[in-house]
């Protein structure tokens, strides 16, 4: 092969032969970049990222004006993980880039570029069942294309630099709109250094019958990846987007901070698939949030398995008559991880519907935690709410935590909570043993079951995907 | 060929004697049956001898044709042969019926080769009219939601499917009305064969009346205290077990 591994001593026929599918996302290659923003964050970095992208003057202003916020804002450990603090800024590299502009085509994608993507089976899918595909290797794009008849209908599908830049009369109004800079202190982070991520617009009453995808893809070590999405879909307009996410195992911490940004305009549809599964040593602090006008339908639905500490919870507010937030989430934690996950529902109109349907695994010392917050103010009427949050358990070290939070004023709404914690017991261990199957298999298929109802929300090669993840991870966590 | 429980000695994780030199030959073609009051041992007997791990086995051996099973896991000794219908079945949320029977066949096929689906639901379907089963079963989550006897009736199935070597039943009669009795014990008999051994667990003599046994064995504080012929069931449903703890004292 023309390459080579860099995170172990073993070529790669070797370790394929060893463990070809645990290690489906664990490779790197050497880095080529020609831009890079060295270790650290300062007000040089954010002008070093303006010059490199060739950023618009009110684009510079605004990450500069992030950069402030972020300095200023606290971490939120006083309600979240302490581990926050092991996030050191300083040797983290913001931006690094080849410098080329993604293609159209992977034939002209770097070779080593269209191996990584290849390996994960990205230009395969997207020949099979994808509408469009972005596929970003670190800070930047390598391949961003869309089918031509999308393009003839007025679809947009680019990256947010072009978005900014080149569709800026409906990329601006909505920008930073949904979630603005200051919302937490990893969204202005994302703010001041975002690179990459998508743009993408929908005309109106354009309905996408195959969904597009995006892959962010980490190769550097002590790299943070800040992609910053915007999906604009114009009155009657439906479209699902789908990310996927992996970095290999670095020696030390990686950060992926995004934000992701929704607007599903009057009777639109906007779905947005997660499957992320991060190293375990990847910090994963994501803001997604979406806004649905009147009739309009946003729906999360999340896939949570790698990373060391994920905090995400996506959101919906609903601002128009009837608008409909859904948010549906898997969180895997496995020893060493902690998923802090949830969502945010924030009712802003009178007969809106949001329904969250939250399950978490917790193996060995993994850690679930479900934070969600509903919101219903008094002057509304006839808003809903319903809320489902399911734990289970897999030996006794491992915990889960429930904190729900929901504010309901007047008495004109409904609302419903139901929340359960439960566990592999022994006694189910031994019934599936005692019927052929091992340790890992048995587990395998009680977590398939928990989550059974929730995969059939994914797409249909997505949910293969996941079963397939979720097997993995049971098989490497029984001794 | 046999299953041959020699000597066997168990005790729980505190080290509290259950089995106390249980000694028992179930040759292919024999069904045996094991009869004893609560507390005897009967239904520990029967999780030893599949490998539950909350037992420690201090002494003796299970052998089946000749070989050692104690070192096996609890799924290599399914796989070997051993099957156990529970007196209480787990529940599996989630898992549909056929996708769990498919999963345990499938674990008995060469790693590449897959069930075929055709076939499999032919045989299932075949095996489900003759337990008088609804089609619905399939797509049930295992044991959610069912009643004592549709529990019970769905172990019997999954025997069927399974076709294991030796049977093993832990007081399948147990919370079953008489016309459910009936229909498991059809589906128990349709199982009998020169090449299948099996062992019968029960409190009452009831189940022995649709199921014939060739022998009866009473078990009483960890041990089998006396063995015979069909007879000896009746003997004991007359004069119950003091009687024969008694006896054994003497």
């Amino acid at each position: 092969m023309s390459y080579e591994d860099a995170t172990t001593t073993l070529d790669h026929e070797t370790r394929e032969a060893i463990d070809i599918d645990r290690s489906k996302g664990d490779f790197t290659f050497p880095e080529r970049h020609k831009y890079d923003a060295g270790r650290g964050l300062s007000e040089k970095t954010v002008d070093y990222i303006c010059d490199v992208k060739n950023d618009p003057q009110w684009v510079r202003e605004f990450r500069h004006k992030a950069y402030k916020i972020f300095n200023e804002k606290p971490m939120p450990t006083n309600w979240a993980t302490k581990d926050l603090e092991n996030i050191h800024f300083d040797d983290i590299r913001y931006y690094l880039s080849d410098g080329e502009k993604p293609k159209r085509s992977w034939d002209e994608v770097p070779e080593e570029v269209l191996k990584t993507f290849e390996r994960l089976g990205i230009p395969e899918q997207e020949r099979a069942f994808l509408a469009g595909v972005e596929a970003q290797y670190d800070s930047e794009a390598a391949y961003s294309n869309m089918k031509e008849e999308l393009t003839k209908q007025g679809v947009i599908f680019v990256t947010s630099a072009e978005g900014l830049k080149e569709h800026e009369e409906i990329f601006r109004p909505w920008f930073g709109k949904v979630i603005p800079s200051g919302d937490n202190k990893f969204s202005a982070l994302n703010s001041a250094v975002f690179s990459g991520g998508s743009f993408i617009y929908i005309p109106k009453g354009v309905k996408l019958k195959q969904p597009l995808q995006a892959y962010f893809r980490i190769n550097s070590e002590s790299f943070g990846q800040f992609e910053r999405t915007l999906i604009i879909a114009d009155e009657g307009a439906e479209v699902m987007y789908m990310e996927g996410c992996t970095a290999p195992k670095f020696e030390t911490a990686t950060l992926h901070s995004a934000v992701v940004e929704l607007v599903a305009l009057k009777g639109a549809k906007i779905q947005y698939v997660t499957v992320q599964n991060w190293s375990s040593n990847v910090f994963n602090l994501v803001t997604k949030r979406g806004l649905a006008m009147e009739d309009a339908e946003v729906r999360w639905i999340d896939c949570n398995i790698g990373s060391r500490l994920t905090m995400k919870y996506p959101g919906v507010i609903m601002k128009g008559r009837r608008a409909r937030g859904e948010v549906i989430s898997i969180a895997l934690a496995n020893t060493g991880q902690h998923q802090d996950t949830g969502a945010k529902m924030i009712h802003a109109a009178d007969e809106t519907t949001s329904n969250i349907v939250s399950k978490s695994i917790s193996v060995g010392e993994g850690r679930a935690t479900y934070r969600g917050q509903v919101h219903i103010p008094k002057h509304l009427k006839g808003c809903k709410n319903n809320t489902e949050c399911d734990a289970l358990l897999i030996n006794s070290h491992s915990r889960t935590d429930t904190y729900p939070a929901i504010t309901v004023r007047g008495n004109r709404h409904a609302t419903q909570h139901e929340a359960s914690v439960s566990q592999v017991s022994e006694e189910m261990l031994f019934y599936m043993q005692q019927r052929g199957l091992n340790e890992g298999q048995a587990m395998s298929l009680a977590v398939n079951g928990f989550i059974n109802d929730l995969v059939r929300e994914f797409p249909m090669e997505y949910s293969v995907e996941l079963k397939r993840l979720i097997d993995l991870e049971m098989e490497g966590s029984v001794g | 060929m046999s299953l041959h429980i020699q000597n066997l000695q168990a005790t729980l994780e505190d080290g509290t004697d259950i089995l106390k030199g249980v000694t028992l030959e179930i040759p292919n073609g024999e069904v045996h049956a094991i009869m004893g009051p609560n507390g005897s041992g009967k239904s520990t007997l029967s999780k030893v001898i599949a490998g539950h791990e909350g037992y420690v086995v201090t002494g003796g051996s299970v052998t089946i044709d000749g070989e050692d099973i104690g070192e096996m896991s609890i799924d290599e000794r399914s796989r070997a042969g051993i099957f156990l219908a529970f007196q209480y079945p787990s529940e599996v949320p989630g898992v549909s019926n056929a996708n769990f029977i498919r999963a345990a066949l499938q674990s008995r096929l060469p790693q590449g080769q897959e069930i075929d689906a055709v076939a499999y639901y032919k045989d299932l379907y075949a095996k489900m009219d003759l337990l008088e089963m609804d089609r619905k079963f399939t797509a049930r989550a295992v044991n959610e939601g069912f009643s004592g006897g549709e529990k019970k009736r769905n172990e019997i199935l999954q025997m069927m499917m399974l076709e294991p070597k030796y049977c093993i039943l832990d007081e399948t009669d147990s919370g079953l009305d008489i016309d459910a009795l009936k229909i498991v014990s059809k589906g128990v008999n349709a199982m009998r064969s020169p090449d299948r051994g099996m062992l019968l667990i029960t409190h009452y003599q009831r189940l022995l009346d649709y199921i014939k046994p060739d022998h009866v064995h009473v078990m009483a504080e960890g041990r089998i205290v006396r063995s015979g012929g069909p007879e000896l069931a009746l003997e004991l449903e007359k004069h119950g077990y003091d009687f024969l703890k008694e006896a054994a004292l003497a």
